[in-house]
């Protein structure tokens, strides 16, 4: 009696299940098929090769001031970093004085101590990097109705983040004369493409439209102080690295703590095959299970 | 409770012997996980994964308490106490990566057990209640898991806790009304943050507490073996204490690198990008997953797309609720008295079908609502319920199975000397 009624429930969860499948199918073949310019012209980031990558990947500490300089010259004139304090800084190779020279550049809310009203005063260490927008309201009204995201997880926050905010930051183009890989124009494939004013083109972003401008505009934007060379693309590699420690500043510890567990792990489960072994050496025949 | 050939708890030590009048705890633990308990001396390695069920659950329960220590569940500061775990609570980072990736491989570890039943018929008499217990434990592990991932308050917990509260509200006439009293509100906000971390903290105990009833159950008839023949006589065991205390150390020992893999290498690549922003009810993510463990149920509720006497949506909640409630019914539509697939050349053909259909399931879950992903969902949907309701129940009827070992100890050995008689029969048969 169960099994005919489960028969008759089964036969109706499937039958529905395959009429959807009817109607779909009929759909897809009848419907004419639109591809669209965000299907065909978006474009995963490109790799680019990081000291922190792998197993035994460490921070370059150079590469993340570098990183940082950008960050506190181009980025924050519209994105915080609100997770992240200035005292973590010190991770980036920075003396205890230098974390507190640098925080001192940054203006954060205070309270006046004589009157108690609301004021900026000096970073210190133990700050976290200040909002630069009270609201989401002043966000939208200084930049176009877009709302610049906070960077402090930006990396972690994206498919394959790292090289995600590189690729965004170089992958600008004009969509008048943009081509792909395969050297089919957009243009052409997609007449009826346009970029609406105040937004801008890029292959990298999800619609290909953002309201971002190309923030690393020219070679040189930056001065570094250790002398490399600051191109557009050197500038990217360096930020996008910064916002990957920004995002996950214990990954160098998080990697070297995992290299002792396994070892460790290893060992230890050799040393528990070969008990395995000999404890059931007189259980097993000579000629393998009889699984 | 156990066969009669069973070790017998002596302590010699005069404490223990104290102990043992007193609170014959360690009696217990001899009798249950030690060498009192014989089990089958033929398990293969797809046996390890109730032990490591168990341990999974361990190390949630604790990872989990000393996260809650940290943790602030108010959906204005939720985000931001992850993310001071992560950054400056010590080794917090550890704690929340291991929480995260061990319930991935928790469900990991219970899908295993469960298609390690499906193949070798555990579910069958007289081992009904260990599976209805079982799935019971699923269920709340879904649960926990699913209020668990809404905690962190990014796009995906806020989204994801409002598409499944969603699904409550399919349900004609209370639909609504139901699911705003499990919301306290309109959408998850702070009242629903806060009792689902107040049900995520309860509910491992619940589950722990069921644990300990599906181990009861399970040590009645004992666990099931690879031949599916019953333990006949003592060369069919060995004491569970070495014996699989041994393998299931060596199979803890694999687990736990798999894990320390991910958790140390890769943490982030079972999870969603997405669940790194921070809740925003203004703002619909592209795609709406769940985590990757409820991608098959998340496969069948997106592919009911036809309105047929009731909307297409509440045919999907209905589906997805069926497609692991009818679990319960699974000892009584399987009436074939065969329970390993080893020797149901019919029923194995269809187990391994339903392999290549449920991963099929896992991928399309997480794939985006548009054709042709939906297709594929319908027809493996279809398969789903096909293979259960009716697959099993016909073909446990007309198929024939091949001859069975006499015993386990014929299975091992080769030959059982007791098997004389007992051969000829189920050649016979």
């Amino acid at each position: 009696m169960i099994r005919l009624f489960a028969i008759l429930i089964g036969l109706v969860f499937s039958g529905v299940a395959l009429l959807s499948f009817g109607v779909g199918a009929y759909t897809f073949a009848t419907e004419e098929h639109e591809a669209t310019a965000e299907h065909e012209f978006h474009l995963a980031p490109k790799d680019v090769a990081y000291s922190f990558d792998g197993p035994f990947g460490k921070w370059d500490k150079v590469q993340l001031q570098r990183g940082y300089k950008v960050y506190k010259e181009v980025c924050a004139a519209c994105h915080s970093l609100k997770f992240v304090s200035f005292r973590d800084l010190a991770d980036l190779g920075y003396s205890e004085a230098q974390v507190k020279a640098l925080a001192a550049e940054w203006q954060v809310p205070g309270i006046d101590p004589d009157t108690g009203e609301a004021t900026l005063r000096p970073g210190l260490p133990t700050d976290r990097f200040p909002l630069v927008y009270p609201n989401d309201v002043a966000a939208r009204a200084a930049n176009n109705n877009a709302i610049p995201p906070d960077l402090s997880l930006m990396t972690k926050a994206r498919h394959d983040g790292t090289n995600y905010v590189h690729s965004l930051l170089v992958g600008y183009a004009d969509p008048a004369t943009y081509k792909n890989a395969e050297g089919k124009s957009l243009a052409q494939e997609f007449p009826e493409f346009s970029t609406p004013p105040g937004l801008n083109f890029n292959p990298y972003f999800a619609n290909l439209n953002l309201a971002m401008a190309a923030p690393l505009a020219a070679d040189g934007q930056v001065t570094y102080d250790d002398g490399t060379t600051a191109t557009v693309d050197q500038m990217a590699t360096d930020v996008a690295a910064f916002l990957t420690w920004t995002a996950e500043p214990k990954m160098q510890q998080r990697k070297q703590t995992g290299l002792w567990f396994i070892l460790f792990l290893v060992i230890a489960t050799t040393l528990a095959y070969f008990s395995y072994r000999n404890i059931w050496s007189g259980k097993k025949p000579k000629k393998g299970s009889g699984e | 409770m156990s066969f009669p050939w069973a070790n017998h708890y002596e302590p010699q030590n005069p404490l223990m012997k104290w102990v043992d009048e007193k609170l014959p705890l360690p009696r217990l633990v001899y009798n249950a996980v030690g060498a009192g308990y014989p089990v089958p001396r033929n398990l293969n390695y797809m046996y390890n994964f109730g032990v490591l069920a168990g341990f999974c659950l361990v190390l949630q329960i604790v990872t989990g308490v000393i996260l809650a220590m940290h943790y602030a569940p108010n959906a204005l500061v939720a985000f931001g106490s992850t993310e001071h775990t992560m950054r400056n609570v010590n080794w917090g980072w550890m704690l929340r990566y291991m929480h995260a990736n061990g319930a991935s491989f928790f469900f990991l570890v219970l899908y295993l057990h469960i298609f390690r039943g499906f193949y070798y018929g555990s579910y069958k008499a007289p081992r009904e209640m260990i599976w209805l217990l079982g799935v019971v434990i699923f269920l709340l592990c879904m649960a926990t898991a699913f209020m668990g991932y809404v905690l962190p308050w990014g796009q995906m917990s806020f989204w994801g806790a409002k598409v499944i509260t969603g699904l409550f509200g399919a349900i004609p006439l209370v639909g609504e009304p139901l699911q705003i009293w499990l919301l306290g509100g309109y959408a998850p906000d702070n009242a629903a943050l806060n009792r689902f971390f107040s049900l995520h903290f309860l509910l491992p105990f619940v589950i722990a507490g069921v644990v300990i009833l599906h181990i009861w159950a399970l040590h009645i008839p004992g666990s099931t073996n690879p031949t599916g023949v019953e333990v006949k006589k003592e060369s069919d065991t060995v004491p569970f204490h070495p014996y699989y205390t041994a393998k299931d150390g060596f199979g803890l020992g694999v687990f736990l690198i798999l894990y320390c893999l991910f958790v140390f290498f890769m943490p982030n690549a079972l999870g969603h990008p997405d669940n790194y922003i921070e809740a925003n009810p203004l703002s619909t993510p592209a795609l709406i997953v769940p985590e990757w463990y409820f991608y098959p149920f998340y496969a069948i509720l997106r592919a009911f797309t036809f309105d047929f006497i009731l909307t297409a949506q509440l045919w999907g909640v209905l589906a997805m609720f069926s497609a692991i409630l009818m679990w319960f019914f699974l000892p009584w539509l399987d009436r074939s008295p065969v329970r390993s697939a080893s020797y149901r050349p019919l029923y194995r053909i269809f187990f391994w079908v339903l392999m290549v259909d449920m991963a099929a399931l896992f991928y399309l879950g997480g794939a985006h609502a548009e054709e042709p992903y939906i297709m594929f969902s319908q027809l493996a949907t279809a398969y789903y319920f096909l293979h259960f309701l009716v697959i099993v129940p016909i073909v446990s009827s007309i198929e024939r199975p091949k001859p069975l070992p006499y015993s386990i100890t014929e299975a091992v050995l080769g030959k059982d000397d007791d098997a004389q008689l007992g051969a000829t029969v189920a050649a016979k048969a």
